[in-house]
């Protein structure tokens, strides 16, 4: 099968260097999906890039937004799209038909390291790896409804469904929520039993009968009352939509789309260091040790300091991510890591450190497995990391009006970055009541963490929840330092103060 | 391949067509097009395109960078974030739009008739058209795929051509080449001789009003004919005529003699455009303090006699000024009366720019 119309398969002489350059990757112990490559012209590939990756993808204008302005960011020399892959078994490569071949085969060698990374990491496992018909279906159905419906009428209402996409709990396809709902009978009843204890004869001292009889009016005050909804708050907004908002069908449908393909998005978000690292790292190797003509060298090596280069005030994930992973490498080697190694206050025996452990390999591969951009950064990032990358911290400065470089302080440097990557650096907000002041409307709550929320955005998000919940919809948040509470009730915003 | 892309790319260009409809007025208003010209194309920022969510403000999340620079250094020339011009408040997506389409956009908000090019079926040129491929003719003219096509196909009838190692040679005998034919072309050409008083009474904000209808006048003629030529004349006492910088920037102190701008655009006109060739059109704004009687009949005179005849429209706009009376209006229309090629129109404001706009081209002409 191939996702884009028409013949795109590999010419002779790139399927000859695939079979290479595939044979290095598995020599060096990549395990990657079976891989399809596919070669497009350059419009074709700001088309799929567009989709993000799914040439089959349902009808919006969003993507026509975006093919716009990739293809003038290409027409006016900005930007150019080497290579495309998607997480799916078999991933799908996508190869600019007018790269060099010496661009093909670091795209390729690229290629098998997202590859092996879709494969490996855990952050992955639950997505759907057969996202490519799954995307395709979806269109099918979104197709089907603006048939019976109209364009606008389903456009508008996947309009407001992308504006709470990011409103999902990233971590729901590995824990269990919630309890299994079934209705509580008489049976039911929760019986107070206060602490465990083995020791019969302990039994009186440790629950005196009367503290267990208060604890058993308690539970039952507690039954008595209503419900919550949702018992505890909840951070996937999405699933509470579907679950509570008065939905029409179609527009269950329509919302179980965007979440499934939120959900199937999300990993890549989570990993974008890692897993740009992780592939940049393996198509060096790659080139350099094995692939590579010496007649190629010069152009690799612009291509390759080109994907590297830093533009200011702007974060590389490629080149921090191969940065990183080169350094755990390098550590795991020489066996810089530990109680022994951190205790060490001599300088110079530091500088020469040197176990020979050669343990980097086995180092990385294990992290490649377990980790994502949060936890890489907070484990893998040292104080002489970031003295060596020259990281700092910038923000913006009213007096000057302009953004400033503000740290280079290792722990705020670090902080700021794990904020970042926390969450994908969006606001983390929940599903506080569902019936909230006892009148239907819905209550969200933002978890304010020092950073106030873009607040324009935020009344227009309200407006596009209302619009799902059908009854007014409130967020709780902090706007400078005091607490706020805004409102929209589908005809106009409200902000009430609230005490800090 | 008809991509699939095209179908959101127009359903992308009707939705920020529709931004653009709706909020005409406030364009037609604000200058702020005019500057944003890029030869055909214009760059017109659209509120609310993009798609809100819940966000942190950038400003205060700040972000990681890499690279040279003490605290307190700027960070880069530009803006790591994006959006420096766009304060908080707003968020405005810059989109390109052609004249074209902004002409049409601006004929569905006012309800513009198409002009119908009086001269199209009289003026005829003959354009080239390349219709066909031959064995023969100049290198400049090679048609470099079907060479080769016509090369692969005699390979692969003489055997001589190897998959693997696909190379395409082509020799003199399949080389092909371009062929053209000499069709008749009706030509549409147009003219606009844009008039302006500029004595002392004609302020800054007169002239605004004039650049700005006229922005959009150009856009809409632009639509309709291939080439336009525009030219700029001037006048207090008397006339001169000037480039487009110049005249959006002449300040005069002198009277105003209005007959002086049309003997002089009728000289441009009778010399430059003659009307078997060219759909004239003549513009005139005007605070409408003419210097006496005298002059109000010669100009009345120059008009019917030597202007309207060679022209599609002539359009009067008189611009409110706190000094000017505004008389000169009332002369034309009495002294021309109601007329097909003529168009009068005051323009009081900003809000007035757009009936004003409607007056001259909802004639059609």
């Amino acid at each position: 099968m191939t996702a884009v119309a028409g013949d795109h398969r590999l010419p002779p002489h790139l399927r000859a260097l695939r079979e290479r350059i595939e044979g290095y990757a598995r020599g060096y112990g990549l395990d990657p999906f079976e891989t399809v490559f596919e070669v497009l012209d350059g419009d074709e590939l700001n088309m799929v890039a567009a989709y993000g990756g799914f040439p089959t993808r349902y009808p919006h204008w969003r993507f026509g937004m975006e093919y716009e302005r990739l293809s003038r960011s290409a027409e006016y020399g900005l930007s150019r799209i080497y290579e495309l892959v998607i997480n799916n078994d078999p991933s799908y490569a996508y190869l600019q038909a007018s790269n060099m071949d010496v661009d093909q085969k670091l795209v390729m060698a690229h290629v098998f390291g997202h590859a092996d990374f879709f494969k490996h990491n855990y952050a992955y496992r639950h997505t759907n790896r057969k996202m490519m018909d799954a995307m395709a279906n979806h269109a099918t159905r979104l197709r089907r409804h603006q048939d019976r419906l109209g364009v606008e009428a389903v456009e508008t209402f996947v309009d407001r469904c992308l504006s709470l996409e990011n409103l999902i709990d990233p971590l729901s396809p590995f824990v269990k929520r919630r309890a299994d709902r079934s209705e509580p009978g008489a049976e039911d009843r929760p019986v107070a039993l206060g602490f465990r204890t083995d020791r019969e004869y302990m039994r009186h001292f440790i629950n005196p009968p009367a503290a267990l009889a208060a604890e058993q009016e308690r539970l039952d005050a507690a039954a008595g009352q209503p419900r919550r909804l949702p018992e505890r708050p909840e951070r996937d907004v999405l699933l509470f939509l579907l679950e509570r908002a008065p939905l029409e069908r179609w527009e269950q449908e329509v919302l179980g789309i965007v979440r499934d393909e939120a959900y199937y998005f999300a990993p890549q978000a989570q990993t974008k260091i890692m897993n740009e690292g992780w592939a940049t790292y393996w198509h060096s190797r790659i080139m350099t040790e094995r692939a590579l003509d010496p007649s190629e060298v010069v152009d690799y090596a612009d291509h390759h300091s080109g994907a590297l280069s830093l533009q200011p005030g702007q974060l590389n994930p490629y080149r921090l991510g191969v940065e990183l992973w080169r350094d755990i490498e390098d550590r795991w080697n020489k066996g810089r890591f530990g109680k022994e190694y951190e205790a060490c206050d001599s300088l110079e025996e530091l500088r020469r450190w040197d176990r020979r452990l050669g343990l980097g390999q086995q180092k990385i591969f294990e992290v490649r497995r377990h980790h994502t951009d949060v936890s890489f950064v907070d484990e893998f990032l040292t104080l002489d990391f970031c003295v060596a990358q020259g990281l700092f911290s910038f923000g913006y400065s009213p007096q000057h009006a302009r953004w400033e470089v503000q740290s280079r302080e290792f722990a705020a440097v670090k902080e700021r970055l794990l904020r970042q990557l926390t969450n994908f650096g969006q606001p983390e907000i929940l599903v506080e009541d569902g019936n909230h002041e006892n009148r239907g409307e819905l209550l969200l709550v933002h978890r304010h963490d020092g950073v106030d929320l873009k607040l324009d955005w935020a009344r227009a998000t309200l407006r596009a929840l209302q619009a799902l919940w059908r009854r007014p919809v409130s967020l709780s948040t902090r706007v400078e330092g005091r607490g706020a509470l805004l409102r929209h009730d589908g005809r106009e915003a409200t902000t009430r103060r609230q005490e800090p | 391949m008809p991509l699939q892309i095209t179908r959101d790319q127009a359903r992308f260009r009707e939705i920020v067509r529709g931004r653009i409809q709706a909020d005409l007025d406030r364009y037609i208003q604000r200058g702020e097009l005019i500057g944003k010209q890029a030869g055909r194309l214009v760059s017109i920022p659209i509120p609310s395109v993009e798609l809100p969510r819940f966000r942190f403000g950038e400003r205060e999340q700040g972000g990681v960078g890499q690279g040279p620079g003490a605290p307190g250094d700027p960070v880069g020339p530009g803006d790591p974030a994006g959006g420096a011009g766009s304060g908080e408040g707003e968020h405005l997506l810059e989109v390109e739009v052609t004249l074209d389409e902004l002409a049409d956009i601006l004929g569905e908000g006012l309800a513009l008739p198409r002009i119908r090019p009086r001269a199209a079926d009289r003026i005829v040129t003959a354009r080239p058209r390349y219709t066909g491929v031959s064995p023969s003719g100049p290198e400049s003219l090679r048609h470099v795929r079907r060479t080769y096509k016509q090369a692969l196909r005699r390979q692969i009838a003489s055997g001589t051509y190897d998959p693997l190692r696909p190379v395409v040679v082509p020799v003199r005998e399949d080389r092909r080449y371009l062929t053209w034919k000499e069709l008749p072309r009706p030509e549409t050409t147009a003219a606009v001789v844009y008039m302006m008083d500029v004595s002392g009474s004609m302020g800054d904000q007169q002239k605004e009003l004039v650049r700005l209808e006229s922005f959009w006048i150009d856009t809409w003629l632009r639509r309709h004919y291939r080439g336009l030529a525009v030219r700029y004349v001037v006048h207090d006492a008397a006339a001169r005529e000037v480039e487009r910088d110049v005249f959006f920037r002449t300040r005069e102190s002198g009277g105003t003699r209005i007959s002086s701008a049309y003997e002089l655009a009728a000289g441009i006109v009778a010399r430059d455009f003659p009307r078997a060739a060219w759909n004239v059109y003549a513009f005139h704004f005007s605070d409408g303090d003419n210097e006496g009687a005298e002059d109000d009949r010669r100009s009345l005179d120059l008009l019917r006699d030597r202007l309207l005849p060679a022209l599609n429209l002539f359009c009067y706009g008189q611009v409110a000024s706190p000094s000017g009376s505004g008389e000169f209006l009332r002369t034309l229309r009495q002294g021309l009366g109601p007329r097909d090629d003529v168009a009068l129109s005051e323009i009081a404001g900003r809000d007035a720019i757009r009936d004003s706009i409607r007056t001259f081209l909802g004639t059609g002409r």
